[in-house]
């Protein structure tokens, strides 16, 4: 039971690299360990591999070379990882109901229990009245609570996020933000959240991870140790400012070719 | 949007009256014997003189036409979920799904009359029009299945049934649809070409075979009657195909909602 005591590392990544057929080296040498409960964002300029990063966590994709080490509990079958992709990525066929019902549909889970969990997971991004929406009917950002609310479903201990709200308005960003954080402290999931706006990283993250162009390399880590409940007072605060500074100088510098 | 949609009415319409009035008076004034163009009214009295004949032909075309489509139907999509599943499948059939699809139909239906029984022949006719698109669009359909639901579900280690059956079929269905449409007025186009080169007289003898019986006999209002009944039909399958179409895809298909401009 390793896991269950907070801190304890969930997965960790060492030496991953990756290599596409066309050649391109998106991932060099890249080590990352997410621990249990932990808010942690990969931050990187578009095309460094950080979404190729959180492929691989994610099983979808295998490493060119590395290893990506689970902790025994981590990844107890399928079940056990949420993602969330850039784009809303649900089925336009079925009613927001049954888009969040797909995971458990799919690990065969059916009937009651599978049913209070759709509402339970609708409940907590707040869509618990849309359930018999199609998702044409939502907003953009009604589309990416139903996206999140699909990969709750399942309670998966990791939550595995591909810049969910790169594609919205920036009031929008702020109120999903603000919620993504409510229902971290709530459930405590571990999440891996990647991102290319410094703010954002700043605002949710415990630690975040800055990436270097091309291949993608890990740069530094910063952690952000303000406390939560973190909300607009702290957005607008001294130290959010003096953060993202900071976090601003780190990724420049990892911009012009690593040199610290 | 009322004004719109009264127009889209009236002005077939109109038109249709137009032509009708210019044909009527045409015949009229240049004095043209029925066997070389009859007036409307014409057809229309032939159409309700012959009815028993016209309509027992009507149904052997349709007939035809029917069991060509849902022949069609399901081998296009069979065959293209096969493609789909089995890579070597599609490379070793899809050159002569092809073929066969770019072989002009009529210069097939003689040799099938030579090999198979007259009812059978016109039917495979049917069906090789008919099921190519069907194929063409099911195949479009589920290889177009967006990249990152085909993700979530290799993440919920789905099997390649769930994949089928919950994400593909399902997302290829507005194209499947579009396929059908296409092969329901192509199934009625292949059943007539087979029965005008099939072309010998029977009991079960279908519209196509009375439209060139009665151009020998010189019956051009008979021709006319029949051609009338022949585009009803097709009319009639392409709008029910697309009530379909837009009943299994008004909640959630860009194609089947209102349009604002």
């Amino acid at each position: 039971m390793q896991s269950a005591i907070p801190g304890a590392s969930i997965v960790s990544l060492r030496g991953v690299g990756k290599t596409f057929d066309n050649g391109t080296v998106a991932l060099e040498r890249f080590n990352l360990t997410v621990r249990e409960g932990e808010f942690v964002s990969l931050l990187g300029p578009s095309g460094c591999g950080k979404s190729t990063a959180l492929r691989i966590v994610a099983g979808l994709s295998g490493p060119s070379e590395g290893t990506v080490d689970w902790a025994d509990t981590g990844r107890a079958g399928n079940k056990s990882i949420g993602f969330v992709f850039q784009e809303p990525t649900l089925m336009p066929w079925r009613d927001v109901a049954a888009n969040v019902r797909l995971p458990l549909e799919l690990s065969h889970a059916a009937g009651a229990p599978a049913q209070t969990a759709v509402a339970q997971a609708l409940e907590q991004v707040g869509l618990g009245e849309f359930a018999r929406s199609y998702p044409r009917e939502l907003s953009g950002g009604m589309k990416m609570r139903a996206s999140i609310a699909r990969a709750l479903a399942t309670e998966p201990p990791l939550l595995l996020m591909d810049e969910p709200f790169a594609a919205l308005d920036e009031i929008t960003r702020f109120k999903l933000n603000n919620d993504l954080l409510a229902l971290w402290q709530r459930l405590r999931r571990t999440v891996i959240f990647v991102t290319h706006s410094v703010f954002e990283s700043v605002y949710l993250s415990q630690r975040i991870v800055v990436m270097t162009p091309r291949p993608g390399r890990v740069f530094t880590e910063i952690a952000v140790d303000a406390p939560y409940p973190r909300d607009e007072a702290f957005r607008t605060s001294a130290e959010f400012a003096g953060f993202c500074r900071t976090v601003s100088a780190t990724l420049s510098q990892a911009m012009m070719g690593g040199v610290r | 949007m009322k004004k719109n949609r009264l127009m889209r009415i009236a002005l077939p319409l109109l038109v249709l009256a137009i032509v009708v009035t210019a044909w009527d008076r045409t015949v009229c004034v240049f004095d043209i014997q029925p066997f070389v163009l009859p007036r409307p009214e014409l057809v229309l009295t032939t159409l309700i003189a012959d009815r028993s004949l016209l309509w027992h032909s009507l149904l052997v075309t349709l007939g035809i036409t029917f069991e060509g489509f849902f022949l069609a139907a399901a081998g296009g999509i069979a065959l293209a979920v096969a493609f789909n599943q089995w890579r070597v499948v599609e490379y070793s059939f899809y050159p002569y799904a092809v073929i066969l699809q770019v072989t002009p139909v009529l210069a097939i239906a003689p040799l099938l009359l030579i090999y198979l029984p007259q009812p059978l022949a016109v039917l495979a006719c049917a069906w090789i029009v008919a099921f190519f698109p069907v194929l063409a669009n099911a195949t479009l359909g589920l290889n177009s299945v967006d990249r990152n639901l085909l993700a979530l579900f290799a993440l919920h280690k789905a099997s390649r049934w769930q994949v089928l059956w919950k994400l593909k079929l399902p997302s290829a269905l507005p194209q499947i649809l579009a396929g059908l449409r296409i092969a329901g007025g192509l199934s009625l186009v292949g059943a007539v070409v087979a029965e005008i080169a099939a072309g010998s007289a029977g009991a079960g003898s279908g519209l196509a075979y009375r439209i060139a019986e009665s151009g020998y006999r010189l019956n051009i209002p008979r021709m006319f009657a029949a051609l009338l009944l022949l585009s009803a039909a097709g009319v009639a399958i392409f709008f029910a195909l697309s009530a379909l179409s837009h009943l299994a895809l008004r909640r959630w298909h860009e194609s089947a909602l209102p349009r604002d401009y």
